[in-house]
């Protein structure tokens, strides 16, 4: 019981953040078909931003404004790199969307300097005790975020005009201009969300008590694999996705001992690859990906 | 006033598609447009609303002009909040939305009469009152015209243009169809009606153009078209009564080719 509890909250928690950044990818791939590789530079961006807003104003008002300076970074980088190929093959974007990653990556590495950069969350290593465990009160908060943050783009999606069109332009984007609905602007509005969403994910996975590095953007390339297995037009996918992956992950880590010697001491690391793989194999649309509504 | 004079349309930079066309929508009239498969029906709707970017087509002569104001390199937005919306070929209806939904994206221009727009449509169609909460793919075919008739009248256009509405409907559906265009239209909508179908279309229109390869070739009231012995032959299927319809009196290049001359 005890083991449970611990790695559901650590795999919880770890899985909100591959989940924020899986929305992302979903969310820019819907809108406009392209899976865009810049989110690992937004993720590492939005972190190193809120070490700069955290001092002046504190953790809470820290992360929301890096989300947002965030999203200002990603409705620009659209802009610039990405508007001016619209209708080119998906792949030349995508491998603009690489190109742009490593430059804003760089940006903000050049950022992070010698020092010790810290988010200076509130949590740090703190633990609560539920259910007669000890569980860290930093992944309480990542999941208890990720899930307004969900709830929040559920009734985005749902509830709003800007919502509505965007999802009318993921499904059919001539039709969409038809009623007046400027595609240009859900592209647009679909990066600023991801960078947003990546930047919170980015925070999430610097808290702790650790600092960020260089090398945080590595946590962001396990969301491809949560894509994969949630389906690449999938938000609930991600989400969920994003959840089981982080679960799964903890899991293995938890039993690493009894596995055979020759699996080597880090197999938790490269699971969600393995489960990838796995899906590919038996469900290549993912487990949540839409299938296509038809009348017959 | 929608009225374009002398369109030419180019695809790819290279594909002259219209040449030359001009046509008329009176305020508040049923204007018919036939014309056979490839002719640039299709096109012109794209090149009046706007969309013809998506499928690399460009106006390179020409002009389209809503009450004497130019609104053609206007962007999609622009023109549906000027009044000229389109009700797209295939009904393009979001397949994966709600039949309300559907309703407020036609809305998207014109958010402050959202409500009441959907009321009217909802008392238009009142089929779609029935299934507003249901998914709009698994729409019965008249449903999703209607459905997508309606989306674009959220808009509330002065122009509303239609493309093949009839295409794949069952005849009493036609029939059906044909009535709600009348009775959108005696709400003070200017209709321009693509139709393959030129019974339909002539039996409510009060003006029709024949559009071959990319130009008008006929341009007359919708009863003189009627009675117009080529119309009748090529459009319509009748023929002189008492002669056998044999292909090769036909003749169909010869015939055409006199128009175009």
């Amino acid at each position: 019981m005890t083991e449970a509890v611990q790695i559901l909250s650590r795999g919880l928690g770890i899985g909100s953040v591959y989940a924020l950044l899986a929305l992302g990818f979903v969310i820019i791939y819907k809108s406009t078909r392209v899976i865009s590789f810049a989110q690992p530079a937004f993720m590492l961006a939005g972190a190193v931003l809120a070490t700069y807003l955290v001092i002046p104003l504190g953790f809470f008002a820290a992360v929301p404004l890096a989300a947002l300076g965030t999203a200002a970074l990603a409705l620009g980088v659209e802009r610039v790199a990405v508007r001016p190929m619209v209708g080119r093959p998906a792949f030349t974007v995508a491998i603009i969307t690489l190109g742009v990653d490593v430059v804003v990556r760089v940006f903000a590495s050049a950022f992070i300097g010698i020092e010790l950069r810290q988010v200076r969350d509130p949590w740090g290593l703190k633990s609560t005790i539920i259910f007669g465990t000890e569980v860290q009160q930093r992944h309480i908060a990542m999941l208890v975020t990720t899930a307004v943050i969900v709830a929040a783009l559920y009734a985005f999606f749902r509830f709003t005009r800007m919502g509505l069109a965007m999802r009318a332009a993921a499904y059919d984007q001539e039709a969409a201009m038809a009623q007046g609905i400027s595609v240009g602007a859900v592209f647009a509005m679909s990066w600023a969300i991801a960078g947003a969403l990546a930047a919170v994910g980015g925070v999430f996975a610097a808290t702790g008590g650790g600092s960020v590095e260089q090398t945080l953007w590595i946590i962001a390339l396990v969301a491809l694999p949560v894509i994969i297995l949630g389906g690449l037009d999938s938000l609930l996918g991600a989400v969920l996705g994003g959840l089981m992956v982080g679960v799964l992950q903890e899991l293995v880590a938890q039993y690493q001992q009894y596995f055979p010697e020759w699996m080597g001491g880090n197999i938790s690391v490269i699971t969600p690859y393995v489960v990838m793989l796995l899906v590919l194999l038996v469900r290549p649309y993912g487990l949540f990906g839409t299938r296509e509504v038809e009348r017959v | 006033m929608l009225q374009v004079q002398n369109l030419e349309v180019v695809y790819d930079d290279v594909m002259l598609v219209l040449r030359g066309v001009s046509l008329r929508v009176p305020p508040g009239e049923i204007v018919a447009l036939l014309g056979a498969n490839g002719a640039g029906k299709t096109t012109l709707l794209r090149a009046l609303c706007g969309l013809l970017d998506p499928h690399d087509g460009e106006i390179t002569k020409g002009s389209i002009a809503l009450d004497e104001q130019p609104i053609h390199g206007l962007r999609p937005a622009a023109i549906v909040r000027r009044g000229v919306s389109q009700v797209m070929e295939g009904r393009r209806t979001f397949a994966e939305l709600s039949v309300e939904e559907n309703l407020r994206l036609g809305a998207h221009t014109n958010p402050r009469n959202r409500a009441a727009g959907i009321e009217r449509a909802f008392t238009l169609f009142p089929v779609l009152a029935a299934r507003r909460k249901d998914t709009a793919g698994y729409l019965s075919g008249g449903e999703q015209q209607m459905l997508a008739m309606g989306r674009a009248l959220m808009a509330e256009p002065r122009f509303l243009l239609l493309d093949e509405p009839s295409l794949g409907l069952a005849p009493r559906l036609v029939e059906q169809i044909r009535d709600l265009i009348v009775a959108i239209n005696r709400q003070g909508t200017g209709v321009l009606l693509v139709e393959q179908n030129a019974t339909m279309a002539l039996s409510i229109a009060s003006h029709g153009y024949v559009m071959e390869t990319g130009k008008i070739v006929l341009d007359k009231p919708a009863a003189e078209l009627l009675a117009d012995e080529d119309v009748r032959e090529f459009y319509l299927g009748l023929h002189p009564e008492g002669t056998v319809k044999s292909f090769r009196e036909v003749k169909h290049y010869k015939r055409r080719k006199r128009w175009l001359s």
